[in-house]
């Protein structure tokens, strides 16, 4: 198994990841504290990125309602390390299972009934929704005055309970970043990898061919919802706030799915490419709107509209497939 | 007495429901002729709701009277998206469709944003409090013209589909689209109409609903959802389901807001549609697919 892992992967192209990965590795050595942030963003993102593109990328089913699983695992591990003094680690035995939960309640209600599609993106926003208005009237949580988890002058970095500098949350999310890369391509080079790509090409012709498909659904559904849920613990831990406006709001849920979408969907290089590209835009953006004195409220998402509707209009496999091509990093035949 | 405040708020929610039937209606006509999911739609409504709201306050127009007006510039917008730009799209994955509706619907709600700021702006008619009273019952004016209005303008179309050629023609393409073309149907054109009428018809929408509730620009993907749930909820592809989807989700989240707290009103609104998923998936209207 292991010795065919990286089989179709061309040359270039691993040397080009070995390369990305050395960069990653001793960035914080040189990065300041802002290009630090910057790079914990891309990471946050790359990694939700991957665990979407389970979802639409390997089986086809379009979640509009990722930040659910962000806010689930946010608000689990929170919640228990202010009630009962948890730490991160153990509450994300919580929280994965949690959103996992929710993630097999929706698959459950959508894929019995066979809905698919825009309906089952729908059947996501709504089931999002429904818990940002319920996090909104919980007491448990403070509802919409906000959780706090309390912050202490640290003297150094406890991993244990992630309290630390943001080079240790960079670690943290690279690490966690590398295994998602790591575990999706062996998802993808397993049986169920490939019982996933069959329902996702022609749902009719796999059940044909005696794919439970709607147990191999779900199961794409759980794998991801439990994926997120640790972005939501990270989240939660990183940022010490949470607000359910903010962490399940849909504008959460889009932001996760626009770089596996600029990128191209159903390719596991072209999310951190996707990323990659959104923040070098983004930032570069924000700079260009600041020197203009243009920074009136809108501007910057308004011109991030733009982008994306040439982006989707110019590039519609994404960006990635394109860029391949160009540097002739197409998969090897043999 | 309590049984007259729970019907009072029960009719009070059916007439907003059918302003929300009006809008959602414009949703199920979209994406039962074109098949593509306009994510816009509440964002399009907070457009007819500003353009109301600027005439209101610039000449005291009344938004109920420059429904027709406004439809009509709705519809040259919805005209123009389609045949410049969904049109291309019609082939191509839904993602896709869905991303390039996003992008319009965040250039909208943000040009709204820098024309007209974050605040909230509203109408005060003349009949603002106005109300008629029926026996124990009393009932807005406001909402009772709204929910008119919705009516006449749902009733309308209803007509075009069913007794004019070119409701003929538009139900010929959503039911057979290569055999629209064969027999000679100009299907992007139609395509255009389509998503013009259904956004002259959220656009009639949002000058009723105007009169109901403020507009900020950040309320537009709110009303996209409502719009969505309740054409779930009423069936796919029925316009009376449309109607009547709108109606209960009205009628829910008023009862909602009454015994719990208006704010959490949208929650029962979702919470009811996982109901209808779980025991008539097809929706109210809907008919069961083979």
């Amino acid at each position: 198994m292991i010795g065919g892992f990286f089989d179709d992967v061309p040359y270039r192209g691993l040397v080009l990841l070995g390369v990305l990965l050395a960069f990653m590795l001793i960035a914080p050595l040189f990065a300041g504290d802002y290009l630090l942030t910057i790079l914990i963003v891309v990471l946050y993102f790359a990694y939700t990125g991957l665990a979407w593109n389970i979802m639409m990328g390997f089986v086809g089913q379009l979640s509009l309602g990722h930040a659910l699983y962000v806010g689930l695992g946010a608000y689990t591990a929170a919640a228990l390390y202010v009630h009962f003094d948890i730490g991160p680690w153990i509450g994300l035995l919580a929280a994965v299972p949690v959103a996992m939960l929710a993630g097999a309640f929706i698959g459950y209600l959508a894929f019995r009934f066979r809905i698919g599609g825009v309906y089952f993106a729908i059947l996501t926003i709504a089931v999002a929704e429904f818990a940002r208005i319920g996090f909104d009237h919980l007491s448990w949580t403070n509802g919409s005055s906000g959780l706090f988890l309390p912050v202490k002058q640290y003297t150094q970095n406890d991993l244990w309970h992630m309290r630390g500098n943001p080079a240790m949350f960079y670690y943290i999310l690279l690490a966690a970043t590398a295994l998602a890369l790591v575990g999706c391509r062996v998802f993808l080079q397993s049986r169920v990898g490939y019982l996933w790509l069959a329902i996702r090409e022609d749902e009719e012709a796999a059940r044909s061919l005696g794919i439970d498909t709607f147990r191999y659904k779900l199961l794409a559904v759980v794998v991801s919802a439990g994926m997120t849920a640790f972005a939501g613990v990270f989240y939660a831990f990183y940022y010490n706030n949470l607000f359910p406006e903010q962490v399940f709001s849909i504008s959460r849920s889009i932001e996760i799915i626009l770089a596996p979408i600029i990128g191209g969907v159903g390719t596991l290089f072209g999310t951190i490419v996707g990323v990659v590209v959104y923040e070098i835009f983004a930032e570069g953006l924000r700079f260009a709107l600041a020197a203009f004195g243009w920074d009136v409220p809108g501007v910057r998402q308004l011109v991030f509209g733009l982008l994306l509707l040439i982006v989707v209009v110019t590039l519609p496999e994404g960006v990635w497939p394109w860029l391949a091509r160009k540097l002739g990093l197409t998969e090897r035949k043999s | 007495m309590p049984a007259d405040i729970y019907l009072n708020v029960a009719v009070g929610g059916v007439l907003t429901g059918l302003v929300y039937g009006l809008m959602a209606l414009g949703l199920s006509v979209i994406f039962g002729v074109v098949r593509v999911v306009n994510f816009a739609h509440g964002e399009m409504m907070t457009i007819a709701m500003y353009i109301a709201v600027t005439l209101f306050t610039a000449f005291h127009l009344d938004p109920l009277v420059m429904m027709v007006p406004i439809a009509a510039v709705l519809f040259v917008f919805g005209y123009t998206l389609q045949a410049g730009l969904i049109n291309f799209f019609i082939t191509r994955p839904e993602h896709s469709q869905f991303l390039l509706l996003i992008a319009v619907a965040i250039i909208i709600t943000n040009m709204l944003l820098i024309l007209f700021g974050p605040d909230s702006q509203n109408v005060q008619t003349a009949y603002a409090y106005e109300s008629f009273q029926i026996g124990t019952l009393i009932v807005d004016a406001t909402k009772v013209y709204a929910a008119l209005a919705a009516l006449v303008v749902a009733a309308s179309l209803f007509g075009l589909f069913r007794f004019t050629l070119l409701g003929t023609a538009i139900r010929a393409c959503a039911d057979n689209y290569t055999g629209a073309m064969v027999v000679g149907l100009d299907v992007k054109r139609l395509y255009a109409l389509t998503f013009g009428i259904g956004a002259a018809c959220v656009g009639a929408a949002g000058c009723m609903l105007l009169l109901l509730f403020d507009v900020t620009p950040e309320v537009g993907p709110a009303y996209t959802l409502l719009a969505f749930v309740i054409v779930i909820t009423g069936g796919l592809g029925s316009m009376p389901g449309a109607l009547i989807g709108g109606v209960l989700i009205g009628l829910t989240e008023a009862m909602a807001g009454l015994l719990f707290s208006p704010s959490a009103k949208s929650m029962f609104a979702f919470a009811f549609l996982v109901l209808v998923l779980l025991f008539r998936p097809q929706g109210i209207m809907g008919k069961r697919a083979a």
